[in-house]
Order: structure tokens, then C-alpha cells, then sequence
């Protein structure tokens, strides 16, 4: 790691102490003026026909201001990627789901929004209704768009080297299926959104828990049809995201509404049945993973047919397919690959982008394989994972870039870490150690739009104040983009001040997704950083005769390198600035897009899919209680590489946080639908870990010093929470000796497993 | 059920008088009556604690407690922690260890683990984790809140302040 003064440094959340003194202002603890609060109508069939909407008893209430259905606003689609938008506000003819948005009311307070929303009575024409992907795509299945020919809303085909000349030349060929079950993010902050409307001048000003406040604007730029320009998106504090609060919904679009129309603030605010039922959650998928091998291991050839239960509508359908087939070759070297997965339409909750997007179904299913296979062929499961390990500079089949990679040495040290050599295979029975590797992306290169831009503003006073499009979504974002400013104007942290998020005065920014903030927004941050130090160089460099190249700055003192007494501290620099009569605040701007080749998407060209990519390998040991079935994680370690952390501190709580949610998605959670409806819509019945569940953690670093992200950074968002899962239900199978390919491994699936065992021996 | 009156609320050292229907919860009365924002709703269930506030020093869920219950009784809020301007050993302890990311759990959290160390200041791990079973987080993983709590422990036995 490189010696620098605040980035790489364990420094606290710039706005840590507004969180834990309640002072932090999240959507819902805004209030303007005479606001009015709404509430949605949700469909209570998974599909049919609307044949009538009666809101005369709703709108008759007194105290209700409006009352709205898909009828009465324009008929636009909107959706998250512009290929596949589908989804209306509020329900036009149709309903695709229990939970589907048919109406709006707005009301003087809660309650009688409350009253409105139950008075609304709509009248259905049911239509039988399909709840599983694979029943989905079958002849004669009912067809949830009306506009479509089939069910299948995105798919891809991709062929890779020569997949048939490389099962011919393998040793084994196993093929395996496996699933992933529905996973909700479940923030803690529940959605919300507060809209407000200038008479005046026809401004429209959102506040909303999102995590992409500039695709909000054009999503409801094009719903509502106003000019961009007319809206505004602000950023409050948001209560986690995890990739639910990337898509626009109802209580956006029906705020703005509400806001316009009757010139008064509008707040919706989602209940958390809601939040489970209407929002998004994480896509069940089937893999089937057919794998060539040599004797040593080596995988040489590969064929994955996948179906992804999309739910009622597409989200981020393309790109998650997409995911889900590219990142099958990294970490591990996969020369030869087929790769067939289809996004599939279902009367259902929708699938929508969560932490690791599209890629921790197919971890889950590649990494037990791995397992699977290398015990069928008497090979170490660790080794295997070495010996196929991609390796900086080698070529990735879709043109992927890797210049730095410390995947084969996480993967070692994880297992010495956990005591493989000792462990594995030899606990007593109950007790077993496992492990999986990941990669992910930071941040999405290849489309032209994902810029980040970032102005900073250098005050008489040695005020530092940052403008940032970067949407802090309680991973730390803001922290990390001051820590870099920081430490290129040679300022103390508390020097520094950030606005971020405010698409009315902030610059461009492609929003909080695909793990990119860091090396995106944070690139953008250290070139405006640069120019503000550039022009602040080139005058003192006149003062002290000599070069700008030869200046340093820090703790706000700025002096010539080898030579700390010649040099002036930032306050008389900033003061024989003003007084040689140069404009001040010293203004430096910054733009940011990944270098790649554009516009270019995955599904129709292959290219190089992020500027650069985290390697991780995860290690779990765990406790199976025989009687009850209950697994205990008992320890679990990461080995990262995230090249340089921009903050030690923060990079360890998001690993922390992604072994909790890989924990969830492993052994407790499961957003149960039966027959459209949820059956566990509540913390109480979902149960995601609590503190009680938490193993021992350990992490280590893998030292890279990336050339592209900012102080040689790569994400640390995202990767981590990929192959807990696996790593977990690998080292079940070390300790019971029972191999599970569906997910979640609840005590009732071990129970039912050890009884099939005893009963069979 | 429907007839609203004022009641009188004694939340950290003040007097509120607002006005609540026989059914308005103690949240609903400290968020959107007494503007004391810092409590969070999370679920209105009881099941996150994030809504977590003191009530005579013993932590309740404010989601749970009709707020004509309150009355009469001394309510805590996280607004009322930090004294004097300054930040309680603990809520420091979260703020320096990392022990929040979007900090929306923190207030309930702090409010369960101020009950904690006022009745038991030298809690063990067990302890500190059975305390706390009932405050869901979903970005921390729970160590860095569970070692914050513990410094904070560490720091008031050794007599800092």
C-alpha cells in the first residue's frame, strides 16, 4: 500500500455523527408546507383485466385532494434499461402481479389516504396466471405482456472459443443443475418519495430515496412529459439500497403527479409489505452447468442453459442475463463457453438489480461444481480453483482487460486462512470448512452515458467544497470522494465538504450501481482535485521559483519536494492569490468515462465491461446442528483483492455486510410466493441473520496497484457478497457429507437430507 | 376511536403538547407531531428496532407503544443522547470504529445498546449480542456496531468521559 496522508486512511463517515444523533434527513423525515399524503391502490390477483375502476367513493371522502389510475396519465412505459422498459406507474388494461400499482389517492393526512386507497374499488377480469419460469416458457403458457409473442423477455446466445472441440478433450463431463431462490434487499429504510411544484416557473422538484437520481429525472421526464430540465432530483440520506432503489416507482412518478397537478408537496411513503412485494428482489434462477475436465482439474470447456424469474416485469432484464454470462469467465480462465439464459416473465414480484446482479446465482451454481467435480475426480477443490485461476494479463474470451489480478494468491491464503490443509475432510462429523471465488466489475464501462463528473471549489479561507453527481447510499461514497480530494489539496478531512446527488447543481453522474462509485466518481473527483492543485501550483511555483512538477501539499502546506522550509503554508498562498487580484474560489472540474470503445453493450459486441475488476476468494467453516438441522457459520474469511483502499475502514464494512447478506441468501431467506402471493412480507417472517447469527470474521488484503482506478482502486461493493453463498453450502457438504444445489439450506432441508442418508445406510 | 386530544410528552427534558387519536403509536407522535425525526420507522411491526426509544430508561419499540401510554412517563430519544454538544461515548465510538454505513438503524441501535450500558457497563459479548438481537441492520454484518459497543464499555470503566 502506498504512505498517504487521508486516502488509505481509517477515517470516519463525513456525516457519521449526523447519523448516530438522529440529525440525518432521510425521505421521510422531510415535511413541507401543506403536504399532502399519498397512497397507492395494489392489485390483489396475479393477472387480469381491469374492467372498471370505481373511485367515486374514494374521491367523495373528505379531505381527499386527488385520486388518479393508469387512465388518467400519459400512456408511457418506463424502465431502467431503455431497450426494456415496460412498466406503466399505474396499471393501464392489465394487472401482472399481486402487488401491481392501479391507483393513486392523495389526502390532507395518512389516515385518510389510508381510507381513500381502501374506498377505491377496482373490478377484475382474472386470467390464469404462471408462477415459474420454466412453466413460463411452455407452449400454450398464458402471456403476461400483451404485446409480446412469448414470455421471454430478454435472452442471450453466446459461444466462446470452441466448446465442442473442448468436451472432446476432456477427461469428465458433469452436468448439474442448480437454483437460486428469491432474495429481497430489505433496506431498512422503507421507499419514499416527496415532490414539490413551482407555479411559477413549472420546476418540479423531487426528493427521493434513489440510488440513481439522473436516470429518475429522465425516467420521469419521459413518464410524465416534462422537459428534463423541469425536474430536479434530490438525494436525502438513503436507509441502504443494495440495487432496489434503482428503479423508478409508483411513489416517484405519482408524487410528481400529485405535485404538479395540484400545486401542493406530495409525499408517498411504501409500507414494508410494500417494500417486499412492490419493489424488487433478487432473481430466482435455474443454472444447468455442463463441465469439461481434464484429469488435473483444468476446466475446459463449459455450456450453461439459464432461466431467470423475472417476475411481472423487466427491471434491468438485458444487463442481468448479460452479467450473469460474462462474469462466468473470471475469475477462473474459461476459454471455451455456451452460454444460453433467458429472462423470463412470471405473475410475480419483480426481479430487479441486487448486490452482485445476475452473478451470484451463477457463482453459486459454478462454485458448487467446482466442489462437486473436484471430488468426483479426486482433486483438491482448492487447487482446482488455482489451477484455473485468470491471471493478469491473460485473455479474457469477451475481451475483458485484466491488469491486475490477485485471484490465485486469495485463494491460497484464504484456504491457509482457514485452516484447509488441516480441516477439510478431516473435522468430525458436523464440522467443515468450504470456499468459493468471485470477480466483479467496478462499474460499468461500455455504455457512453456512465460518466461521473465532479467540480471543486478552493475558498479564500482554505474552504474546500465539492460538487459530485455520486449518490451515497450509506456504503460511504461522499467519504471516499473527499478522502480523495483531501489528499490531492493536502487538507485535513474536516477542510472538506461535499453536496452530492442533486441533479439540479450537481454535475453528471451514472447513479450508485455495478459497483463503480469509487473508481467512476472518485477518478472524477481526483481530476477536478488536480486542477484546482494545477492552477494553485502554478502560482506558487512563481513565488517560490521553481517548477509545479516540484511542489508537495499537505496538512495545508504546500512546499518544494527535498526542501520542506521553502514552501508557504495554503492560508498566505490563498491570501497573495486574492491579493495578486485572481478570481477566486479557485474552480477545478473533472470528468470521468471509463476508457472502453462506444456505445457498445455486451449482448450484441463483446468488449472490455469495466475499467477494472476485484478478485476475492471467501472461506467459511461451519456447524451443522444434527438434531435440529440449524447451520452455524462459525467463521468466515475474506481474502480481497480491492486493490488500494481508499478507506481501510469502510472497505472492511462492506465485506462485512456482504458476508451477512450471502449468509441470508445461504441459510434463512427466501421471499416465499406461492401462487403470486407472498407469503412473508415482514422482518418478522422473512428473517434475515441478526446479530446472534454472525460468525468470526477475518480479512486480508491482496496488494494490486491498479493503473486505472483512482490511488490504484478497484470496487469493494459488490464482489464480496458473491461467494459467501457458495463457500457456506460448500462446507455443509465437507461437514455432513450432503450436497445441496438449492437454495437456501434451511434446517428442514438438512433434517430432510440426514434422514435420507440414515435411512439408506 | 376517532376523537383526537392533546397529550402532554415528556421527551428528553421537554414538555411537547401534541395532538394524538387514541391509536396514534408513540413514533407516529414523536416523528410527525414533535418533528423529533431521529426515531425511524422501519416496519410498524415491532420487528426492526430501528424506532427503538427509551421510555423510563427501559428501551421500547415506539412503533409498538400507543402514545398515550407515554404519558407521564420520561421519554429518550437519540436526539436527546448527545449532551452538552457532545457526543456520548458511545454514539463517538460508533462514529470512530465504522459502526454505521447508511445509518438508519444507528439511532435504534444506540438507543439499545445506551439501555445496555447504563444497567450493565461491563456486558460481555454474549450480552452485548443478546441486547441487540432485536435491531436489524443490513450493511454492517453487526461486528464493527458489536466492537463499538464494547470500546464505548471499555472507555466508560476506564473512567474517560
Amino acid at each position: 500500500m502506498k504512505v498517504l496522508n487521508t486516502v488509505g486512511q481509517r477515517v470516519p463517515m463525513h456525516d457519521a455523527a449526523t447519523k448516530v444523533t438522529g440529525q440525518a434527513q432521510f425521505t421521510d423525515d422531510l415535511a413541507l408546507p401543506g403536504m399532502l399524503y399519498g397512497k397507492l391502490v395494489r392489485s390483489t390477483i396475479p393477472h387480469g383485466r381491469i374492467v372498471s375502476i370505481d373511485v367515486s367513493r374514494a374521491k367523495a371522502l373528505p379531505g381527499v385532494k386527488g385520486v388518479i389510475t393508469g387512465k388518467d396519465i400519459p400512456d408511457r412505459v418506463y424502465g431502467i434499461v431503455p431497450k426494456a422498459k415496460d412498466e406503466h406507474a399505474l396499471a393501464r388494461d392489465k394487472v401482472h402481479y399481486i402487488g401491481d400499482a392501479v391507483a393513486a389517492v392523495v389526502a390532507v393526512d395518512k389516515e385518510i389516504a389510508e381510507e381513500a386507497a381502501r374506498l377505491v374499488h377496482v373490478e377484475y377480469e382474472p386470467i390464469p396466471a404462471v408462477f415459474d419460469p420454466l412453466d413460463a416458457i411452455k407452449e400454450g403458457a398464458p402471456l403476461i405482456h400483451d404485446n409480446l409473442k412469448t414470455n421471454i423477455s430478454a435472452s442471450i446466445h453466446k459461444e466462446f472459443g470452441d466448446v465442442e472441440k473442448g468436451f472432446a478433450a476432456s477427461d469428465y463431463v458433469f452436468e448439474d443443475t442448480f437454483f437460486s431462490q428469491a432474495v429481497n434487499h430489505a433496506p431498512i429504510e422503507p421507499h419514499a418519495a416527496l415532490a414539490a411544484y413551482d407555479l411559477q416557473n413549472g420546476d418540479l422538484t423531487i426528493w427521493s430515496c434513489t440510488q440513481i437520481p439522473y436516470f429518475l429525472k429522465r425516467n420521469l421526464a419521459t413518464t410524465l412529459l416534462v422537459p428534463e430540465n423541469k425536474i430536479r432530483v434530490i438525494k436525502p440520506k438513503v436507509g441502504g439500497g443494495f440495487g432496489q432503489k434503482i428503479d423508478m416507482y409508483a411513489k416517484d412518478f405519482c408524487a410528481c403527479w400529485f405535485a404538479k397537478e395540484l400545486g401542493r408537496p406530495v409525499k408517498f411513503l411504501y409500507e414494508r409489505e410494500e417494500v417486499f412485494q412492490s419493489t424488487r428482489q433478487r432473481h430466482p434462477m435455474y443454472l444447468t452447468v455442463k463441465t469439461g475436465v481434464n484429469k488435473a482439474g483444468k476446466i475446459l470447456a463449459q455450456k450453461i442453459t439459464a432461466y431467470a424469474d423475472g417476475g411481472a416485469y423487466n427491471s434491468t432484464a438485458p444487463l442481468m442475463i448479460t452479467l450473469s454470462c460474462f462474469f462466468i469467465m473470471i475469475p477462473y480462465r474459461i476459454e471455451n463457453l455456451i452460454y444460453e439464459g433467458y429472462h423470463v416473465y412470471t405473475n410475480k414480484p419483480v426481479g430487479g438489480a441486487m448486490r452482485g446482479h445476475g452473478i451470484p446465482q451463477a457463482r453459486f451454481a459454478i462454485e458448487r461444481q467446482i466442489d462437486l467435480i473436484a471430488k468426483r475426480i479426486g482433486v483438491d477443490a482448492a487447487e482446482m480453483r488455482v489451477i484455473n485461476a485468470i491471471r493478469a494479463g491473460m485473455p479474457h474470451p469477451a475481451g475483458f482487460i485484466i491488469n491486475t489480478c490477485g485471484f490465485a494468491d486469495s485463494v491460497t491464503e484464504a484456504a491457509k486462512a482457514i485452516g484447509w490443509k488441516e480441516k477439510r475432510g478431516k473435522l468430525p462429523f458436523g464440522r467443515g470448512v468450504g470456499l468459493a471465488g468471485a470477480s466483479f466489475p467496478s462499474g460499468v464501462a461500455n455504455m457512453a452515458h456512465l460518466a461521473s463528473g465532479a467540480v471543486v471549489q478552493l475558498s479564500r479561507e482554505g474552504r474546500v467544497s465539492i460538487l459530485s453527481g455520486a449518490a451515497d447510499i450509506g456504503q460511504g461514497a461522499e467519504t471516499v470522494i473527499c478522502q480523495i480530494v483531501a489528499e490531492q489539496i493536502g487538507v485535513p478531512m474536516e477542510d472538506v465538504h461535499i453536496t452530492a446527488a442533486d441533479t439540479g447543481t450537481c454535475p453528471l453522474d451514472a447513479g450508485t450501481f455495478g459497483s463503480g462509485v469509487t473508481v467512476r466518481a472518485g477518478n472524477a473527483a481526483l481530476l477536478a482535485a488536480n486542477d484546482v492543485r494545477d492552477q494553485l501550483f502554478s502560482f506558487v511555483a512563481d513565488r517560490l521559483k521553481c517548477k509545479p512538477d516540484d511542489l508537495m501539499t499537505a496538512n495545508r502546506r504546500i512546499w518544494v519536494k527535498g526542501n520542506p522550509d521553502a514552501g508557504m503554508s495554503l492560508s498566505d498562498a490563498l491570501f497573495e492569490y486574492q491579493y495578486s487580484n485572481r478570481p477566486l474560489p479557485i474552480v477545478g472540474r473533472g470528468g470521468w468515462i471509463p476508457p472502453a470503445e462506444q456505445p457498445t453493450s455486451l449482448l450484441t459486441k463483446n468488449g472490455n465491461f469495466s475499467p477494472n475488476y476485484s478478485f476475492m476468494t471467501q472461506a467459511a467453516e461451519v456447524e451443522v446442528d444434527l438434531e435440529l438441522g440449524k447451520v452455524k457459520v462459525v467463521k468466515m474469511v475474506t481474502v480481497h483483492d480491492c486493490g488500494q483502499p481508499i478507506n481501510p475502514m469502510l472497505v472492511e464494512g462492506q465485506l462485512e455486510g456482504s458476508i451477512m447478506g450471502g449468509m441470508g441468501q445461504a441459510l434463512y431467506e427466501d421471499s416465499t410466493c406461492i401462487e403470486g402471493q407472498q407469503y412473508n412480507p415482514s422482518f418478522l417472517d422473512y428473517g434475515f441473520p441478526t446479530v446472534m447469527e454472525m460468525p468470526e470474521m477475518g480479512a486480508l488484503h491482496i496488494d494490486t496497484d491498479d493503473p486505472v482506478g483512482p490511488f490504484g482502486a478497484k470496487e469493494a461493493g459488490e464482489g464480496t457478497q458473491l461467494a459467501p453463498a457458495p463457500a457456506i453450502v460448500n462446507a455443509i457438504a465437507d461437514a455432513i457429507g450432503v450436497e445441496f444445489n438449492r437454495l437456501p439450506v434451511t434446517p428442514q432441508v438438512v433434517l430432510e437430507a440426514l434422514k435420507k442418508n440414515a435411512d439408506k445406510s | 376511536m376517532n376523537e383526537k386530544r392533546i397529550l402532554q410528552l415528556h421527551v428528553n427534558g421537554d414538555l411537547y403538547e401534541v395532538l394524538c387519536a387514541p391509536n396514534t403509536t408513540l413514533l407516529e407522535a414523536l416523528r410527525e407531531k414533535a418533528l423529533l425525526t431521529g426515531t425511524k420507522r422501519g416496519c410498524d411491526l415491532g420487528a426492526c428496532g430501528a424506532c427503538t426509544v427509551l421510555m423510563d430508561g427501559q428501551a421500547v419499540l415506539s412503533c409498538l407503544t400507543l402514545a398515550v401510554d407515554a404519558v407521564g412517563r420520561k421519554i429518550r430519544t437519540i436526539e436527546g443522547i448527545a449532551e452538552n454538544g457532545e457526543l456520548s461515548l458511545l454514539q463517538k465510538s460508533f462514529v470512530d470504529h465504522g459502526a454505521l454505513q447508511c445509518g438508519f438503524c444507528s439511532p435504534g441501535f444506540i438507543m439499545s445498546a445506551t439501555e445496555l450500558l447504563a444497567e450493565n457497563p461491563k456486558p460481555t459479548r454474549k450480552e452485548i449480542q443478546r441486547k441487540l438481537a432485536g435491531n436489524l441492520c443490513r450493511c454492517t454484518g453487526y461486528i464493527k456496531i458489536v466492537e463499538a459497543v464494547e470500546i464505548a464499555a471499555a472507555k466508560i470503566a476506564g473512567g474517560a468521559s
